[in-house]
Parts: structure tokens; C-alpha cells; sequence
């Protein structure tokens, strides 16, 4: 088994001809509500195959902090609000292949949107790196 | 523990007692939930009042537990008076049908991950919650996958012939997963290849449980002080445990007298090989090579023929070793720290440098991250002109 993070960009396509999808505010109710239900039965399939780890939704507000020498308090900046790369939120999967991460993500990116049609939302899968095996040689 | 009850020993209790249950006529399944049931009541009873007669106590408990389970389900009720109506005794109450849980529970219908967790759990003895945490992934998560690998064996008859091989890849895959926690799995899939080799009776078997001891034995040397990976070569040998190397050693002597070779033993034997070095320039690399060509003839596989081009690049000198290496695909994990490796011996700094910096990026895990990161900084601080 290995776990996957399956990172939400909120971001639509980049390659030409890809159509974009329209914000959420700009769907019905009923089409809001079918997304998140979707949503939610995808994550309960997860958690009744025994693959389901985390799921987190992030605030689209962020700070970015640093360091600003000894005896002074850390330099913030943001938020900024017209950051291209949104990260919404992610999930967490343990499966048994890199295969099933992908179908998995598909499946998720295939969330029903605007006239109930697949938002077809690019989502990031990556590996966790993990710890190292006992035997080597 | 903390109850103070030897948590390992009780363990080494839960195969024979679940096996009186199935044999008396309960469901795997539920079986399986009452002995854990009973495990918790001994942990809360017997250091204070410990039992004359260990598994007979659990025994007792366990059916006691099965009946209330039984009991609460309605749909079973006709199940359970036909039990009832039955009270069991007999020879088969002392037949010993570990090896074929150790079977039912590698399961070849189940996943690799379903058979690590329902092993653990039905011959281990250990808890859902302690098999998730080895695991990191959520309680809940853990309960459905032993609940479904469950309902995948329901059909499976306990007694039915196994593969050990299936076994032996289980038992394997729990020891060579990395995680420390609260349950040290790698002792735990020791203790459950131990009792295996009690009832099994095949050289892979001792082959396997040989393989385990020589690399337990590094364990402490592995490690750092801050937790980083130290390589074998790199190794204070002084710290490796002689009476795990002895111990494997034996066995290991043992299985191979007995002419049935197989890449558990082969790989007990390298392991051995290092194990006897005092130094990593007095390993007899020659005999490395020729148990890796074994292995290869037992088990072609891309990661074998890379660590044999490593151990051929020790014996005969880097050029040959890169000759050798000329035949594994690129795609196999660690190819580029091997080649670094090779590359480095061979006097050409730069190319390893570079392929180190490669390793580090595509390391599945952080500690090889780390120290190949480590080493592409040590060349780096080599090279003149830098």
C-alpha cells in the first residue's frame, strides 16, 4: 500500500480547447448540492474500502510568513487574493497501486458541476514518500 | 502493556484458541471479533488475578464472548441454538490448525494489504487501532479493510490447502515496512515467522525467518543518533547483535542442507555474507555475486539485477559493475544512486555528483533522501573549481 495526496487546485485546464468550468456561485442550488453530495459519497466509498486517510478543505485566504532575524517578530504579507494557484483541499488515499490513485482521482475530477456535466478539474496526485524498507540489499 | 501481562506471550496464544472456536463450529468472523474481545478481558484481569491454565482461560472467555455475539445478532438465532444444542469437546479440541489460519489469512483472493491486516490482527492478536497506527491511516479505515478481508475468506474453509508462498510474502511485507510506533513490526512479523516455522515445514520458511534475524541484527546500527539512514558500509559493526546472526546463520545452515533453494534463502545467505564481514573490504564479494546469481535464476527481477551490478562493481572493480548495470532497466527505484555509486568508484566525480542529485530526487523515502542528498553535497565539496 502506498498513500497518495490528491491535491484540489480548483484549476481547470491549461491545455487549448479545454473548456473552463464556471464558479460555483453560478450554479443552481440543486447543482451545488450534487456536487458536495458527490463529494461526500466519494469519500464514504473510500471509507468503506478501507483506503480513506484525510480529507481537508482549506480557507481560499492564506498568509504568507517568514523569518525576519533575531528579536523581531516574523514578516507577513498577503493575503493575496488574485494568487492564480488556488489550493482548496486535499485528500488522502492509501491504495494498493499508483494505477488505482489515478483512477481514484479521475473518478473525483469527474464531480458533477454546472448542468450536472463532469467538472473535469485538474487534481495533483503525488506520492508520499515514506519510510525507508528494512531489507535493501 | 502497561497492565503488566506479557502482551507477546498472550498473543502467542490467539492462532490455537481461535482455531477451537472455528472448530467448534463458529464463524471465522465473528470467532475472530470474540478472541479479541477475550484478549482485552485478559489484559484487564490477569495481573491481578492471572489464570491457572492460560488458554484454556481464553478459550473458555472467548466462547463466552461468541455466544453473546451470536446472541445479539437475531438473524443467527437458528445458528445458535443448533451450538447450543451441540456442547463441544473432543480430540479436536487440542489438533492445532495454526498453519492453516496462517493460510486462510494470506488468502490469495485477498490484497497484499487485506492479508498484512488480517494477519496481524487474527494470528497476531493485535488490535485494529495498534494495526493502524503501524499503518498511519485512520481506525475506522483499518476496520473496514479486516472486515471486508473477512467477508472475502468467508467462503474459504479453515483447513483448505494454502500457499505458503502467499505466507511468506505477508509475513515479509509486515517485517520490511519501515514504520516505528507503538507496535514494532518488524519484531511482530519475527515472532509470527518463528511460529510458522513450528508448523510449517519447508526451508523457505526458516530461509525467510533467517533473512529477518540477519537484518534485525543491524537494526541499532542502522539508524543514527538524529534518526538518519546509516548504509551498511558505514555501519559500526560492533553494534550489530551476534546473537541474532548466530541464530540466523543457524537456521540458515540448516534450511540449505536440505537442497531446496529458494529466493528466501538466497537472500538469507547475502545477508549472511555481510553479517561475517568484520569490515565492508573483507566481504567476500565473489560469493555475493554468486548468491545473487542464484537469486537471479530464482527470481528475474530489475531490482535483483541492480543490486547484483552493485555487488559485481565490489567484486571485479566500478567498470564492471557499470557493465552490469548496462543491463537493468532505468526505471527500477535506485538505479541512479547505484550508478552514482559505480560512478563514483570509478573516479568520475562529476557524472555521480549529478546522479546523486537525480537519486535524491526520485528517493521513495526521506532518509535515502537525505543521505544521498548528503552525498551529492559531499562530492560537490570535493570538486574543485566549486
Amino acid at each position: 500500500m502506498a498513500k497518495y495526496l490528491m491535491l484540489k487546485h480548483y484549476r481547470s485546464s491549461s491545455i487549448p480547447g479545454d473548456r473552463p468550468f464556471a464558479p460555483m456561485d453560478q450554479w443552481t442550488p440543486e447543482e451545488v448540492d450534487a456536487h458536495i453530495k458527490y463529494m461526500y459519497d466519494f469519500q464514504d466509498k473510500l471509507r468503506e474500502t478501507g483506503e480513506f486517510v484525510d480529507a481537508q478543505a482549506l480557507s481560499p485566504e492564506g498568509t504568507f510568513v517568514r523569518y525576519d532575524g533575531p528579536g523581531r517578530p516574523p514578516v507577513t504579507d498577503g493575503p493575496f487574493p488574485e494568487t492564480k494557484d488556488l489550493i482548496a483541499g486535499w485528500m488522502v488515499v492509501d491504495v494498493d497501486s499508483y494505477q488505482r490513485a489515478l483512477d481514484l482521482a479521475g473518478e473525483l475530477s469527474a464531480s458533477p458541476g454546472r448542468h450536472g456535466e463532469p467538472i473535469s478539474e485538474w487534481l495533483e496526485v503525488r506520492p508520499f514518500l515514506t519510510s525507508p524498507p528494512t531489507v535493501t540489499e | 502493556m502497561t497492565s503488566g501481562v506479557d502482551d507477546a506471550a498472550l498473543r502467542e496464544l490467539v492462532p490455537a484458541v481461535l482455531s477451537v472456536l472455528v472448530r467448534r463450529g463458529a464463524d471465522f468472523a465473528t470467532a475472530e471479533d470474540a478472541v479479541q474481545e477475550a484478549l482485552l478481558a485478559a489484559l484487564a484481569t490477569w495481573s491481578s488475578e492471572p489464570p491457572a491454565d492460560p488458554r484454556a482461560w481464553l478459550v473458555t472467555v472467548a466462547w463466552r464472548k461468541f455466544l453473546d455475539l451470536v446472541r445479539s445478532d437475531v438473524a443467527r438465532r437458528n445458528r445458535e441454538e443448533r451450538l447450543l444444542a451441540e456442547p463441544p469437546s473432543g480430540p479436536t479440541e487440542n489438533a492445532d490448525d495454526t498453519l492453516a489460519l496462517y493460510f486462510l489469512c494470506a488468502h490469495p483472493s485477498l490484497t497484499s494489504a487485506s492479508a498484512v491486516a488480517l494477519t496481524l490482527r487474527a494470528v497476531g492478536g493485535l488490535t485494529t487501532r495498534q494495526i493502524a497506527a503501524a499503518y498511519l491511516v485512520p481506525e475506522a479505515t483499518m476496520a473496514q479493510r479486516i472486515s471486508r478481508a473477512k467477508r472475502t475468506v468467508a467462503e474459504a474453509r479453515l483447513g483448505d490447502l494454502g500457499d505458503l508462498r502467499e505466507v511468506l510474502l505477508t509475513l515479509y511485507l509486515v517485517f520490511n515496512e519501515g514504520h516505528s510506533g507503538d507496535v514494532d513490526l518488524a519484531a511482530e512479523a519475527i515472532r509470527l515467522t518463528r511460529q510458522l516455522a513450528r508448523v510449517a515445514d519447508d526451508p523457505e520458511v526458516d530461509g525467510l525467518l533467517a533473512l529477518m534475524l540477519l537484518h534485525h541484527a543491524r537494526r541499532d546500527a542502522r539508524l543514527g543518533a538524529d534518526g538518519g539512514l546509516i548504509p551498511l558500509a558505514a555501519q559500526d559493526r560492533t553494534r550489530w547483535r551476534t546473537e541474532l546472526i548466530t541464530e540466523g546463520v543457524d537456521l540458515l545452515q540448516a534450511a540449505l542442507v536440505r537442497d531446496a533453494l529458494g529466493p528466501y534463502q538466497a537472500q538469507a545467505a547475502i545477508a549472511a555474507l555481510h553479517a561475517d564481514a568484520p569490515t565492508v573490504e573483507e566481504t567476500d564479494w565473489t560469493q555475493i555475486v554468486e548468491w545473487y546469481d542464484e537469486l537471479l535464476g530464482l527470481t528475474d527481477t530489475p531490482v535483483v539485477r541492480l543490486n547484483r551490478a552493485v555487488a559485481i562493481g565490489q567484486a571485479n572493480g566500478p567498470r564492471a559493475g557499470l557493465v552490469a548495470l548496462a543491463d537493468v532497466e532505468q526505471t527500477v527505484p535506485r538505479y541512479a544512486a547505484a550508478a552514482a555509486f559505480l560512478h563514483e568508484r570509478d573516479g568520475d566525480l562529476e557524472t555521480a555528483a549529478r546522479l546523486y542529485v537525480q537519486a535524491a530526487a526520485s528517493a521513495p523515502n526521506l532518509a535515502e533522501r537525505d543521505h544521498l542528498t548528503r552525498e551529492a553535497a559531499r562530492l560537490h565539496h570535493l570538486m574543485p573549481g566549486r
